[in-house]
């Protein structure tokens, strides 16, 4: 193998840097008309009329929608591949346009016009009646036995509550000894801020409604559609072109239900509906703020003897994902460090805010955060080494966890450890820094995680890929995965091409997705492409490969068995000598008068294992007490994600991630007007993601244990890379300053509120 | 609303549109003139993905009035690229260092990159993130994109002292 471990350039990279990429506004034709939604402005409540008298005498208006004319069907939204079981279905709560208004915002009307202008002025002129009542913003308020239904199918405004235990936390505890520590840990409402903001267009042809969108989950949402309009499967067609990020947001439906719809009411003509930067941030999804009440007994030799943790998750207004990121955090509290009796609660609550989703990592940043945290609250408070510590405790190779049956197949975390610690001078500096006076104090911190690459056994895995040989041996690589920036084409190709003996510029691959003809994958979410999807691909490259062979056999009147296929010459198997190029088997397989055979293969990967990606933060700042600033000085993520398929993507998505972890832990919040619930900062500027200037230079390195279960020994690595550094950040800041701080971001207001509180400042 | 004739020169080639006096040059460039390169992340100024240069300074072309274009340079990065092809070495150094994951920041990126690359001053890395603050990426953590700019800057200076 030399393709898989290169570093081989992103096969989109050339389209990309010349403006030869089209993204899905690019494709609008230019005759399309212009649809716009028209969003609430209260949070709860009812919308009991509407005036549409000025709005339909703006001239160039085509249509107006409101929620009293859209299908009666409640559907779903989360990018969850479909359960057949009931109990396992997504949840079906929000109508295309609806009446009942459930936060500020909600889509309650659409006006459809020939062009921008007309349908911005037309929106501002429907004039909406509602019946107002107070929003409920926080978990705690919906809660409360008096509070008001958000949905009426679930009266308490739980979405759903779960628990388990392992071993019997309550007599676990009772043991003599134990040192208690007990902590409440809060994590912000969050947003993806892809570049590319949430948009599609949709027309009718053939039949058929196609939405051209900027999703990660083309399949995925073709069924979604088609349970919101209440039509076949087949009768709605998913195209995805390039798309400018996704990080989760995109891994749901967000414009195409309604887009689909609306093409339907204009007789199929092209309808665009593209979200503003402020819808995109309002509108779509946000990532769950979650709270952590989290309670561990220690034994004085440092292991864990109990731990429990009830947690809290803010799902706003729809179910979307609904309660699986908070199983998942609540799961992922157990998994890492899996020792003593473990108790874990968990709620997803509806809110009046606007919907949380997916977000990279899916719930692990919120727990990360919390258990880190925690961690080193532990240490601070014991003594106990934090490396130490966390060795002792954290999962190990060859753990089961006892309840989804997920295995540790492969772990190099105590490598990652010794290489972070090493490139940081931890424990050193660690000392040193412990008490500091003065204005300007320097801190360490760390952070560990695991983290499940796919989503086996909660839900189904699996993946299909097609290859197609041309005339002249080169082959389409068709993959229903989807590229969201994260380099997926790019590593199919080098797959492919390892798998079967052709060099990478032989392989085509096919990037757009369309679901008339793309084979299945459920889409780009967890950390799954490389490790699900790559099998797929491995697979077909496999059978690819032995149909050419199987044609050059009866060529060369030899045994197919003895041949093989090396860069893109058939040889006898551990030679080198080329016997025949593919290129002239592919010519003779398609034209021969005798036995034209067209050489295709197609195969699907129905993945039943799943495995742990594991990695550590380092980092070490500088804090302005009076100034209440911290400024990174040097930052580290060191990851195993098994085996590298591509250094320079690998890279790349682990500086994107860190990028996203500093945004998580020192400046990133939505902000909600209190009395209306009105989100604040939904826009680039009040929301204050990283730029160029507020990013330090960033440290990747990686340890590489070959996972049994991977395509290539490979595991996740897309979203994990976000996970540690909040919270190392926060473990850097106590060891500053001796301030624990329990919530982020670690911004100058919430610093200058805990450093008033702990004397630093008056 | 009225439409108005604005003449200006777009890579390289003089060019005339009727516009709407209300659109924004991105909508004149992405619409009229098909320069898809010129990306719409926000309509307000705020990412810079739609960056263009106006005669040699960067701007962001959602909030700068089609209007105002007239008698103007544009170049786009439809202009990097040669009649054959060809490519820049600024858009070969994102391709080399892996600046580029989703790619719709890029071209703004390369864009606000020109007067770096173009200028007499070596800037430091501090400098170059300064310069390009204005863009805004979320998926590459702006490290290999600095790296592009830093080394296609130092090129250039070497070439420059060379010849
Ligand atoms: S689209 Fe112009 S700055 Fe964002
Ligand atoms: S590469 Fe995706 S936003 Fe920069």
């Amino acid at each position: 193998m030399q393709i898989i471990g290169s570093a081989m350039h992103r096969v989109d990279a050339r389209d990309k840097v010349t403006g030869h990429a089209k993204y899905t506004e690019d494709l609008i034709g230019p005759h399309t008309l212009v649809a716009k939604v028209l969003h609430s402005t209260i949070a709860n409540g009812m919308v009991t009329a509407f005036d549409l008298e000025e709005a339909w005498s703006v001239p160039g208006v085509v249509d107006i929608v409101t929620c009293f004319d859209v299908p009666d069907i409640q559907f779903p939204t989360a990018g969850h591949p479909w359960s057949t079981d009931k109990k396992h279905q997504d949840i079906a709560d929000r109508k295309l346009l609806n009446t009942r208004v459930r936060c500020y915002g909600d889509d309650i009307a659409a006006v459809i016009a020939e062009n921008e202008i007309a349908a911005a002025n037309a929106l501002r002129k429907i004039k909406v009646q509602y019946e107002e009542h107070a929003p409920i913003l926080t978990v705690e308020e919906a809660m409360k036995s008096t509070a008001m239904p958000i949905h009426e199918e679930r009266p308490d405004n739980i979405v759903v509550h779960s628990s388990y235990e392992i071993g019997s936390f309550e007599e676990a505890s009772k043991e003599p000894g134990l040192i208690r520590v007990e902590g409440t840990y809060e994590t912000p409402i969050v947003q993806h801020c892809h570049i590319e903001i949430a948009n599609s267009f949709a027309y009718m042809e053939a039949g058929k409604i196609v939405v051209v969108s900027s999703t990660q989950i083309p399949h995925i949402v073709r069924r979604i559609c088609s349970q919101a309009l209440g039509v076949g499967f087949g009768d709605i067609r998913i195209i995805k072109p390039y798309i400018g990020g996704g990080f989760g947001n995109k891994q749901d439906a967000l414009t195409e239900p309604l887009n689909a719809y609306l093409t339907t009411r204009v007789g199929g003509r092209p309808v665009k509906l593209a979200y503003t930067r402020e819808e995109t941030f309002a509108c779509t999804r946000v990532r769950h703020a979650m709270e952590f009440h989290i309670v561990s007994y220690i034994r004085p030799d440092g292991t864990f003897a109990a731990r429990s943790i009830d947690a809290y998750s803010n799902q706003g207004a729809y179910a979307s994902h609904a309660h699986a990121l908070v199983a998942n955090a609540v799961n992922g509290f157990r998994m890492m460090y899996p020792v003593g009796a473990i108790k874990g609660n968990a709620y997803t609550v509806y809110t009046n805010l606007p919907t949380a989703g997916a977000m990279r990592a899916y719930g692990i940043p919120q727990i990360g955060f919390a258990m880190e945290a925690h961690v080193d609250d532990i240490v601070s408070r014991t003594g106990f080494d934090p490396i130490g510590f966390r060795k002792r405790n954290m999962m190990k190779l060859g753990y089961v966890d006892p309840i989804t049956t997920i295995t540790c197949h492969s772990t190099g975390l105590e490598e990652c450890i010794e290489k972070g610690s090493r490139h940081i001078g931890f424990a050193e500096k660690r000392m040193r820094y412990a008490a500091q006076t003065g204005p300007l104090r320097r801190g360490v911190g760390m952070a560990i995680f695991c983290y499940k690459t796919g989503v086996y056994p909660i839900s189904l895995e699996t993946s299909a890929c097609r290859m197609i040989l041309n005339q002249d041996g080169s082959a389409q690589l068709q993959v229903g995965a989807t590229e969201i920036g994260q380099g997926a084409d790019t590593v199919f190709t080098m797959m492919a091409a390892e798998t079967a003996g052709f060099t990478p510029d032989k392989i085509h691959l096919i990037s757009t997705q369309d679901t008339d003809v793309t084979p299945y994958d459920t889409g780009a979410y967890a950390s799954r492409q490389t490790y699900v999807s790559g099998m797929a691909v491995k697979k077909t490259a496999e059978s690819l490969k032995t149909k050419i062979l199987a044609y050059a056999g009866k060529m060369l009147h030899k045994d197919p068995w003895d041949l093989d296929i090396k860069e893109n010459q058939v040889v006898h198997r551990n030679q080198e000598k080329s016997l025949i190029p593919v290129a002239e088997v592919a010519l003779e397989a398609c034209y021969s008068l005798t036995d034209s055979n067209h050489i295709a293969a197609e195969e699907t990967h129905h993945c039943s294992d799943n495995t742990y990606a594991f990695g550590v933060c380092f980092a070490e700042i500088e804090v302005d007490i009076p100034m209440c600033t911290i400024k990174v000085l040097d930052i580290l993520n060191v990851h195993d994600s098994g085996r590298i398929i591509n250094r320079q993507t690998a890279e790349g998505q682990v500086h994107g991630g860190m990028s996203m972890g500093l945004g998580y832990g020192l400046t990133e919040f939505l902000k909600f007007d209190p009395k209306t619930g009105r989100m604040l900062n939904d826009n680039l500027l009040d929301y204050k993601l990283m730029t160029a200037m507020d990013t330090p230079e960033l440290h990747a390195a990686f340890v590489e244990p070959e996972d049994p279960t991977g395509p290539f020994g490979n595991k996740a690595l897309g979203e994990p890379p976000i996970i540690p550094v909040a919270p190392a950040l926060r473990n850097a800041l106590l060891n500053a300053t001796g301030v624990a701080v329990g919530s982020i971001p670690l911004n100058p207001e919430k610093l200058f509120f805990e450093f008033s509180k702990a004397g630093l400042i008056r | 609303m009225a439409n108005k004739l604005i003449t200006c020169t777009i890579n390289g080639k003089k060019k005339e549109y009727f516009v709407d006096v209300r659109s924004s040059l991105m909508e004149m460039l992405r619409g009229s003139a098909g320069l898809d390169s010129v990306k719409h992340g926000c309509d307000v100024g705020e990412c810079g993905a739609c960056t263009v240069l106006i005669d040699g300074l960067p701007y962001n072309s959602c909030i700068y009035l089609a209007i105002w274009a007239e008698g103007k340079t544009i170049l786009t990065l439809e202009g990097l690229s040669d009649v054959k092809g060809a490519i820049s070495d600024i858009q070969q150094a994102f391709i080399d260092e892996g600046a580029v994951q989703c790619g719709f920041c890029t071209p703004g990126f390369i864009m606000s990159s020109i007067p770096i690359i173009t200028s007499e001053h070596p800037y430091g890395r501090e400098e170059i993130r300064k310069q390009i603050a204005g863009n805004l990426c979320r998926c590459t953590g702006y490290v290999k994109i600095v790296d592009a700019i830093e080394k296609t800057q130092k090129k250039r200076i070497r070439e420059r002292q060379e010849s």
